[in-house]
């Protein structure tokens, strides 16, 4: 089918007129309704027919012209219904759209639906959405990760050629490890958060996630840049991420942190990566185990920092100028704003909020020195294998547990790619991330572009597709 | 580090449930009484498992709240049409509205 194809092999394949923007649109939605009743990853699909009139009447300006795109329900996106999972905001219809959005239509590329994660992302399994929980393509009876289990679940299922996420504590790591997809975690800033629905603002990131690494090169490239709508958006330059995907990395220095091999690591997981490693070292790059002893400090520092923030960023949901009432918040995200508001409140605030923004400062130098000395981090992204439904749910600390490994990146600001590497035995995908410096992304598709040249299992389709 | 939380000591703080109430009214959370009191013992648990950070020594440290490097980022103080909603568009969400305005409950009460 087209949608197994690269954006690279599709966006020729446009301009040569061998296929149609429509085309693809025609497979996209075939595909959803083939396998979305049982996948549920769509929570509002746009109109077929308006989005064919569209796919007819796009100028191709840029490798994305043309191409069927999800994203998180969490990007306002102006006359399409934007929840962010939440009956909070059942019917808003934004009145503006996200910055991202606006680059992609500019781009030509073509939105067809706003996808299922847990309610303004918080959660890692997608079952904190009042739309019903999202289903693992490769196990129905497993969880598609979260909080952008949707738009992973969307990807894996060839709904779409790529999608767009969030990442706050692991967003778009954790789904694209749990399904057999590649997905960017940027630098801080480095993609505009104006019009993406807050969640916790000074770690909340903007990234693409698609089959292919170098898929999400072709999709940050577009999206990636300064905003004067978000003062905190970086004006770095943006490189040409798809020149750097195809550069060498014979000679990079991958940095293997032990803390993150130890007890809490399922045993399929940590033998995966033992094999991606070795992979590293054959295409000439040079693994050295070194120690990251913070580690087993970043859940608590997370669990301070984004729901203290996110109690303040909630707060302007009282169902007067847009949405309903605060009553239709969900358990878990009530517990977030009841922890962070105790987290700030008057005697708890030193001990709490103030202590986790100091060791925040510790895990910025202790990474800062290491990624002076290695290209990326090599490590896993999630310590468990994709959970059967109500494994993380209602538990408060296998929920946060869940995160132990994507947070610390989030906390210093840092830019990761997840990708796959690997099954468990029981056919379920798994994922390892590499971690760069600040504004690295370019460095980190090189090296997953590398990696996934030279083994297929982002090739791997869940066995749903094949019959 | 194992994926549990630790047990419960006499020197870690828990909450009560007029704690949580409390915090349900600064947060602006109406709970019933179920959720108040789920919440007693879930955000108990959270807190308990954060506190585990108090073990980490920061004395001396300075504090980060965010991590662009950037300060101060200023703009002009002008109107940017491009920016701005129509009165309808500004409304267009809103459940009550009124010649044009958001009604809004009264906050202050009579005596």
């Amino acid at each position: 089918m087209l949608l197994d194809l690269s954006i690279q092999t599709l966006a020729q394949k446009l301009r040569g007129k061998e296929i149609s923007s429509a085309d693809l649109i025609r497979e996209s939605y075939a595909q959803i309704d083939r396998f979305d009743k049982k996948v549920n990853s769509v929570i509002t699909l746009v109109d077929q027919e308006e989005v064919i009139e569209k796919a007819k009447n796009v100028r191709f300006t840029s490798p994305l012209s043309g191409i069927p795109f999800v994203m998180k329900d969490a990007y306002l996106t102006k006359g399409v219904r934007t929840t962010a999972a939440s009956k909070i905001l059942d019917d808003f219809i934004p009145p503006y759209s996200a910055t991202v959005y606006r680059r992609l239509e500019e781009a030509g590329a073509i939105l067809i639906g706003k996808l299922n994660m847990d309610a303004w992302g918080h959660g890692a399994s997608t079952e904190n959405t009042d739309y019903d929980p999202t289903k693992n393509p490769w196990d129905m009876t497993r969880s598609a990760g979260g909080s952008g289990g949707g738009p992973a679940a969307a990807i894996a299922s060839r709904f779409c050629s790529f999608g767009i996420g969030e990442d706050t504590g692991g967003s778009i790591r954790n789904p694209a490890a749990w399904n057999n997809i590649s997905a960017m975690k940027v630098t801080y800033g480095r993609v505009s958060r104006y019009g993406a629905i807050a969640y916790a603002s000074s770690l909340d990131t903007m990234g693409p996630t698609a089959k292919l690494v170098e898929d999400c090169a072709y999709v940050l490239e577009v999206i990636a840049g300064h905003d004067p709508y978000d003062a905190t958006s970086s004006s770095h330059p943006v490189s040409s991420y798809v020149k750097e995907l195809r550069q060498s990395i014979r000679g990079k220095r991958l940095a293997f942190p032990t803390e993150f091999y130890g007890d809490a690591l399922d045993g399929e997981i940590k033998e995966a990566i033992a094999k991606a490693r070795e992979e590293f070292v054959s295409l000439g790059a040079i693994v050295e185990e070194v120690s990251l002893p913070l580690l087993e400090h970043g859940v608590s520092v997370y669990y301070i920092l984004a729901p203290s923030e996110t109690s303040s960023n909630l707060s302007r949901y009282d169902g007067i100028r847009y949405g309903n009432g605060r009553d239709l918040f969900t358990r878990e995200t009530k517990r977030r704003i009841m922890t962070g508001t105790y987290a700030l409140s008057s005697g708890y605030y030193d001990a709490y909020y103030k202590k986790a923004q100091k060791a925040r400062s510790l895990f910025i130098d202790q990474y800062a020195k290491l990624l002076s000395r290695y290209d990326a981090l090599l490590a896993p992204v999630t310590p468990i294998m994709p959970p059967k439904f109500g494994q993380l749910l209602d538990d408060p600390v296998k929920n946060m547990m869940a995160d132990l490994y994507t947070v610390p990146v989030n906390i210093i600001g840092l830019p990761s790619l997840a990708l796959p590497c690997g099954f468990g035995k029981d056919g379920l995908p798994i994922g390892m991330q590499l971690v760069g410096r600040m504004f690295s992304e370019g460095e980190l598709f090189a090296l997953g572009h590398a990696y996934q040249e030279s083994t297929d299992w982002h090739r791997k389709q869940p066995v749903m597709l094949e019959r | 580090m194992k994926g549990k939380a630790p047990k419960s000591t006499k020197t870690t703080p828990v909450l009560t449930k007029k704690d949580i109430d409390h915090l349900a009214r600064l947060a602006s959370l109406p709970l019933t009484a179920k959720q108040s009191d789920e919440l007693t013992e879930q955000v108990g648990v959270t807190v308990h498992y954060v506190s585990q950070l108090q073990a980490l020594p920061t004395e001396g440290v300075t504090e980060t709240s965010q991590v662009t490097g950037l300060e101060n980022v200023f703009r002009e103080d002008e109107i940017d049409p491009a920016r701005m909603l129509t009165q309808a568009e500004a409304l267009s969400n809103a459940k009550r509205t009124y010649n044009g305005f958001f009604i809004v409950d009264r906050v202050l009460e009579e005596k």
